[in-house]
């Protein structure tokens, strides 16, 4: 059985959930890569057959993949004969995919932590409400398509590579009503992008405005910056490293919450993290209901004597 | 200008929920309107107050106690209510919810043209955010979707998307489907005069029937998905609080060296 991937690159580079996505389509049955926009590298091409690709079909159709509707006919022509397609849970592939699903009839489950075959049908894992809950789903319908959420599968090559044959897919490209006036780039952060980090310290309240530490300590976990609401309203740091429920939900392996209270929208988009530690000043936040490990005192205190420690035990 | 917004009856966040038969079963009290929706009604009043006239319909689509969100939506200023009630509708999935909100649209459309239709950027009970989507392509109508800015002018509809490595500014000719994100605007509180107003104000109540639409095209048995097994996740095993005395930080490392974390 073919299982279409929709790859997610930057620049020529493969993000780290498109190889986890295509280690899950492996237990699934015969990955195919879907690539959209610039035509892949060759070292791209190479790294996808290594992840078990037999085919990367490639789409370039350049910035028209910023365009959801237009987006969304390269990918289900890319995928046609698939019948299960996995796209990374972005809001933008949720986008893509609810377009792929109302012209195929394909059932959708976005933000899933999981998917198997049962009985000849796809079954989804994902928690919900604001993960507090776990929950299994079987799509009905003969084509499934599954948002994976980064950091849920852990990416390994496959034991006999793909071929990763390119192939070419020429599609014609719906007129759109929508016009794309201007893209703007956000200046690229050194280090992991949020949605996909292992590691994430994020900083609230508590920090006052000051990140310095924040960003000690992630760079030290080899992780990335989160921020509360709070704090991204104040101004202190910009909206894309906002995690919570309108923000970016992320399960990293490792969350540390600085001077974070734990509002319900923050516990939303973290709480289904594999380890989560809080340091705050307040006994009462409601972060600590939630953490493995907590300690009731100042960050600017605790981090510096966490940073020493962890330093010396690695000299160790 | 005419502009559709539409709301969703969700529970308090902090109120119990939980899955009953496969289905979300919420408990009664605490309800109110979903959050991410006061700013599109919000979008929606700002802009016919620039244009200086037009009128706002707030539509929801689910049991009795959905009626809470357009009152809301009333009492925020909206100027009229429209409330899609139909047993058949219980169980939909974002398709069939798409389908009925799309009919009820049309049926607004048909008595004069609406320009908009604003909605939030998710709900936050079920937040797949695919409603949006889903609705402007049932309609064929220009999708804006995750605007954080929103402006109208010349028959056309502007938006800035804020996404993770751009942003976009995108614009499309009207009618457009738009939902907004939580950074678009800063929702108002409603005024006593509203409030009082919104007690008495009537709301349209629309079956399938009235929409035309079949039944069989919706609910529980169109959906293509269905929930197997749920289960509330267990509160976190041994967890451990301290209190800094000197040497949290250190204890804090020990615990991620000994977790393997680090």
């Amino acid at each position: 059985m073919s299982v279409a991937v929709l790859i997610e690159h930057h620049g020529g580079q493969i993000s780290r959930p498109s190889f986890e996505a295509l280690t899950l389509a492996r237990t699934l049955g015969t990955p195919v890569a879907v690539w959209l926009g610039e035509e892949p590298p060759a070292d791209a091409v190479a790294q996808l057959g290594e992840y078990g690709a037999a085919e990367v079909r490639v789409a370039a159709i350049g910035d028209d993949a910023r365009l959801p509707a237009k987006a969304a006919t390269a990918v289900a022509a890319a995928s046609a004969d698939s019948s299960v397609l996995l796209v990374i849970s972005t809001f933008v592939n949720k986008e893509i995919v609810t377009r792929v699903a109302m012209s195929t009839g394909a059932g959708v489950v976005v933000d899933a932590a999981g998917a198997e075959l049962v009985d000849g049908r796809v079954e989804t894992t994902q928690t919900v409400f604001a993960a507090t809950w776990d929950v299994r789903t079987r799509i009905e319908t003969d084509r499934a398509i599954v948002g994976i959420r980064p950091n849920t599968t852990q990416a390994a090559p496959a034991p006999t590579a793909g071929d990763a044959t390119v192939v070419g897919v020429d599609v014609p490209l719906p007129e759109t009503r929508e016009r794309l006036a201007s893209v703007e780039a956000v200046p690229e952060e050194d280090g992991v992008p949020l949605a996909e980090a292992p590691v994430v310290v994020s900083g609230g309240r508590g920090t006052g405005g000051d990140y310095t530490l924040i960003r000690e300590f992630a760079d030290l976990l080899g992780g990335a910056v989160g921020a509360s609401r709070d704090a991204t309203d104040e101004g202190w740091i910009s909206h894309e490293h906002m995690v919570g429920q309108t923000g970016t939900t992320v399960t990293p392996a490792l969350y540390v919450a600085c001077g974070i209270s734990g509002a319900v929208h923050h516990r939303g988009g973290m709480q289904a993290s594999g380890t989560i530690v809080a340091i705050n000043l307040d006994p009462d936040a409601p972060i600590f209901e939630i953490s493995d490990f907590g300690v009731v005192g100042s960050l600017f205190d605790v981090i510096p004597q966490a940073i020493e420690r962890i330093k010396q035990s690695r000299e160790s | 200008m005419r502009i559709l917004v539409t709301v969703k009856h969700t529970p308090d966040l902090q109120s119990q929920r939980s899955f009953t038969e496969g289905a979300v079963t919420r408990t009664a009290e605490d309800g109110s309107m979903n959050e991410l929706d006061e700013n599109a009604v919000e979008a929606a009043l700002q802009l016919i107050e620039a244009a200086g006239e037009g009128e706002v319909y707030a539509l929801t689509v689910g049991g009795a106690d959905a009626v809470a969100a357009v009152r809301k939506a009333l009492q925020l200023g909206a100027h009229h209510a429209i409330h899609v009630s139909d047993e058949a509708i219980a169980g939909s999935d974002v398709f069939g919810t798409a389908t009925v909100i799309a009919a009820a649209v049309r049926k607004v459309h048909a008595e004069a043209p609406l320009d908009l239709v604003v909605t939030g950027m998710a709900a936050l009970d079920g937040l797949t955010s695919m409603l949006p989507t889903a609705l402007a392509a049932e309609l064929d109508w220009s999708q804006l979707t995750l605007a954080s800015g929103l402006t109208v002018a010349d028959g056309e509809a502007t938006i800035i998307r804020h996404l993770p490595d751009a942003r976009e500014t995108v614009s499309a000719p009207l009618p457009a489907v738009v939902s907004v994100t939580d950074e678009a605007n800063t929702p108002r509180y409603p005024n006593f005069k509203l409030i009082m107003a919104a007690r008495k104000a009537p709301v349209a109540t629309w079956s399938l029937a009235e929409l035309d639409l079949d039944p069989s095209a919706v609910g529980a048995s169109a959906a293509r998905t269905t929930v197997v097994d749920a289960s509330e996740r267990p509160p976190r095993a041994n967890r451990q609080v301290v209190t800094d005395t000197g040497d949290g930080g250190t204890a804090l490392a020990d615990f991620l060296v000994e977790r393997g974390l680090v």
